[in-house]
């Protein structure tokens, strides 16, 4: 049997916001029922990774593939169609203020389907359910607290029943029961829906919970891909830094530092 | 595994066997064969033993399903369940919402929401 292509393929990611290079390239690949966890310090490069994969970027060197297709080189058309085939829920949720949490999680089935009223309807439902939101749909964003807008975020994310599904940092700013509760969940999604999922997040308690493989970024650069097992072994002294919150030993370079202080071109 | 849908209908009973993915390419099918079945027989059966996977355009179906059968005061349950079809199901609790028995002569005569038991 051929072993099928992976859901997301990266090769040799270049990334740069100005004169600052962001991502060294980077690999990174993902097979089909996965939960791979995107781990990292602030300013490793996990959120420019990721919106690369979304396309939200354009990559300065290297390539994005999400189920095949080269989001760089692709059409508007096959965009759109990779795009029905993945759910995003974004750190701080990104709901359309104006519009009750219903019409927030509805808005991606009354956009790309052409299902009766009903049937998305309850199908909103469902996911608000799913994500203990049963009940909310009439309420307005700035009416829910941090975790609801999360919940609700992640509810809208999935109500295409997405084949891939991206989760900015589930853990953030949530209680310790609301972020076990969201971990179990990703694992179910999984389970029961055969989600691949890719996670972004810093916290190591749920990334070790929920993790099939963890991608380890640092400096713009994979230090490793590996099992859960495996990154805890690592003998990487920056793996074994993050995984013992131990702060870093900045290195200074004298010439550099004067630059910048004095100006990139002094 | 092919995707499909067989009816054996009857004015007493309509058992419809979902067979494959159930997914939104032709959840809508299963919508319209549901709502039909309902006008026809008096207690309606979705055998979905032989169903791999549904997304949630299926589970809303199945759901209207139910609540047509409530309106009516008509039978209406899930039978057969398989794994998959559960796990689903379980991930919403509707598995305590909706009626789910062994096999077609265990559909009730009247739907109503089952006493869940943990």
């Amino acid at each position: 049997m051929n072993t099928p292509a992976p859901l997301i393929e990266v090769e040799q990611l270049e990334a740069w916001y100005g004169r600052r290079r962001i991502l060294h390239g980077v690999d990174f690949s993902v097979k089909a029922g996965e939960i791979r966890v995107i781990m990292g310090g602030s300013g490793s490069g996990k959120s420019t990774l990721l919106r690369h994969m979304l396309g939200l970027n354009r990559p300065a060197g290297g390539t994005v593939k999400l189920f095949g297709v080269d989001m760089a080189r692709a059409s508007e058309r096959e965009k759109l169609d990779v795009r029905k085939r993945i759910g995003v829920s974004f750190q701080g949720g990104a709901l359309l203020t104006s519009m009750t949490v219903g019409d927030n999680v509805a808005l991606p089935l009354r956009e790309h389907t052409r299902l009766d009223e009903q049937t998305i309807r309850i199908m909103t439902g469902i996911k608000l359910e799913v994500v203990n939101l049963g009940g909310f749909q009439d309420l307005m964003p700035s009416q829910l607290s941090g975790g609801m807008v999360k919940r609700a975020a992640l509810a809208r994310a999935i109500v295409m029943d997405p084949r891939l599904l991206f989760f900015d940092e589930p853990s953030a700013g949530l209680d310790p029961v609301v972020s076990a509760e969201l971990d179990e969940l990703i694992l179910r999604l999984r389970d029961a829906l055969r989600m691949t999922i890719v996670v972004v997040t810093h916290e190591l308690e749920s990334a070790f919970k929920i993790a099939d493989s963890i991608t380890v970024l640092d400096q713009g650069k994979v230090l490793m891909t590996g099992s859960t097992t495996e990154v805890r072994a690592s003998d990487n002294e920056r793996i074994q830094d993050l995984l013992n919150r131990r702060p870093r030993d900045v290195q200074i370079d004298a010439d550099q530092y004067l630059q910048r202080l004095i100006g990139e071109d002094a | 595994m092919n995707n499909g849908i067989e009816k054996e209908s009857s004015a007493e009973l309509t058992l419809i066997r979902l067979r494959g993915e159930v997914d939104l390419s032709w959840s809508q099918q299963v919508r319209e064969a549901v709502l039909d079945a309902q006008k026809l027989s008096r207690k309606v059966g979705v055998v979905l033993s032989e169903v791999s996977y549904i997304d949630s355009s299926g589970i809303a179906a199945l759901v209207e399903g139910f609540q047509n059968a409530r309106t009516k005061q008509g039978g209406f349950a899930l039978v057969a369940v398989s794994t998959a079809v559960r796990s689903v199901l379980e991930l919403a609790r509707l598995d305590r919402v909706l009626p789910i028995v062994a096999d077609a002569s265990a559909i009730p005569e009247a739907a109503s929401v089952p006493v869940w038991k943990p």
